[in-house]
């Protein structure tokens, strides 16, 4: 199966959709960068190249974290396979 | 892969090789563009290199003025100059700068003498200048000679996915062959600042990026209104699915692979502690951190991109890749090296990194990039507060 999304590292609990675009309901392959693994999931949103997955459940308050680190917080609950970017992510920086 | 051990570049007097080899107008200040630009234009293979400043600037504001143009002028991809100011002070302080590297160089200053005057006497010897210049015949120099500067631009996710670590991998294969190295955007590496302190050489020089950044991230909590949301991530950086600094920072920083900096540099400042990567404090705006790195002596740049920036540099070759499969569809003209196979992993890293190098080879050896093609040419200086 080709792959849909990449995820940097197995800590992420995002991955970035690689395809044109996923389709909401779509069967999606994961191949995970740092060890060679492959996961699925469902998507629930359309979500275009280049954009981000919740890979779980994530409340108000958690970290995303993509490449192993932390790159900002959530600000709206967002559920698995739901788009993960501006409108429910926010920096802690700045 | 084999990596070839030399490329044919220009021999310069100082012992540096170029990419390439021009002879360049520079005007010490934006007043003197006119004189510049004419006497480009009367002189076929020379360019002028105008911008915007060098009038009432002081102290370190100033000081970074004349490092830029006396870098410009001392890069190896320049073979003479001309140096034309409206007085004569500053034009001699750059003029006995360059000339330190043992290359032609003259100045001419327009007071007392007018535009045309000057345009004339200064063209006869640019005429002079570019016929002795293109005699010189590119020759067998090691890859050591090489001094690549690496910036990112109208970045997206695919950027640090897939573009910026190709970088990264090209640097890991290089480094040990003896080239200069040199990354910057100060700002881009909020974040990861952290991180990137741990990949100093030493720990003066870990200690050294972060009080430049941490100075950097003063200034600009200082100056911001209330966020940096319209500027970092850009609404492209957006677009293409970067969310805040913090990721933009990471997928940057995974330009340098695994290499470890031996020095942090001012703006503009040349390297001086040998071979290996260096960490310079630039802006993230991409003219203004390739004029930079281009005025520190680098000799080659490479930029990966995600949206598509198109940015160029008059003297030192920009070197553009891409992942992004959209932007080799839309906007091919300016990608040098298509590593979008990367996604669908058709291709892996280090493939990629082969790929870039081979192209990074053909351009040191001569092939003009797809920005040289285009005529990009952007000299931007930096300017760091209000003239007096």
């Amino acid at each position: 199966m080709a792959t849909d999304i990449i995820i940097h590292d197995q800590k992420d609990n995002v991955g970035v959709v690689v395809i044109e675009k996923i389709t909401p309901n779509q069967d999606c392959s994961c191949w995970i960068m740092e060890n060679d693994g492959t996961i699925n999931i469902q998507s629930i949103d359309e979500i275009p190249l280049g954009h981000k997955i919740a890979m779980i459940d994530l409340k108000e308050g958690d970290t995303i974290l993509k490449y192993g680190h932390d790159i900002g917080k959530v600000v709206k609950s967002i559920k698995k396979g739901e788009h993960v970017h501006v409108h429910n992510v926010k920096t802690k920086k700045w | 892969m084999e990596i070839p051990k030399s490329f044919l570049g220009f021999k310069r007097e100082n012992g540096r090789a170029g990419t390439r080899n021009h002879v360049i107008i520079l005007p010490v200040d934006d007043i003197s563009n006119a004189c510049a630009e004419a006497v480009a234009n009367n002189i076929k293979g020379t360019i002028a290199l105008p911008h915007s400043y060098g009038r009432l600037q002081f102290g370190a504001d100033l000081e970074l003025h004349f490092r830029t143009m006396i870098g410009t002028g001392s890069n190896p991809n320049v073979a003479a100059v001309i140096v034309i100011g409206i007085e004569p002070k500053w034009t001699k302080r750059i003029v006995d700068g360059i000339a330190k590297t043992g290359k032609p160089v003259e100045g001419f200053h327009i007071e007392r003498t007018g535009d045309i005057g000057t345009v004339m006497k200064a063209s006869k010897k640019a005429q002079e200048f570019v016929m002795w210049a293109s005699e010189k015949q590119r020759e067998e120099c090691p890859i050591s000679d090489l001094w690549i500067s690496v910036k990112c631009g109208e970045s997206d996710t695919t950027s640090g996915l897939a573009a910026n670590p190709t970088v990264g991998n090209l640097m890991d294969k290089l480094e040990p062959l003896g080239v200069h190295l040199c990354f910057g955007e100060t700002s881009e590496l909020t974040g990861a600042e952290k991180v990137c302190a741990t990949r100093g050489a030493t720990k003066e020089a870990s200690d050294k990026f972060m009080k430049t950044w941490s100075s950097y991230n003063d200034f600009i909590l200082k100056e911001a209104t209330d966020d940096l949301s319209e500027s970092q991530p850009t609404a492209g950086n957006i677009a293409g699915g970067l969310t805040t600094i913090e990721e933009k920072a990471f997928g940057n920083f995974q330009k340098i692979g695994n290499c470890k900096f031996v020095d942090v540099l001012e703006p503009a400042e040349e390297p001086k502690k040998g071979k290996g990567l260096y960490f310079m404090d630039t802006s993230s705006a991409a003219a203004e951190c390739v004029t930079l790195q281009a005025a520190a002596g680098f000799n080659i740049h490479l930029f990966p991109t995600g949206q598509g920036n198109i940015v160029g540099n008059p003297i030192e070759p920009v070197v553009k890749l891409t992942a992004n499969p959209l932007t080799v569809k839309g906007m091919g003209e300016h990608i040098d090296c298509d590593v979008s196979k990367i996604l669908s992993r058709e291709m892996n890293m280090s493939q990629a990194g082969d790929k870039l190098i081979e192209t990074t080879l053909k351009v040191a050896n001569g092939r003009l990039t797809c920005a040289e093609a285009l005529g990009h040419r952007e000299f931007v200086m930096t300017k760091l507060y209000r003239s007096a």
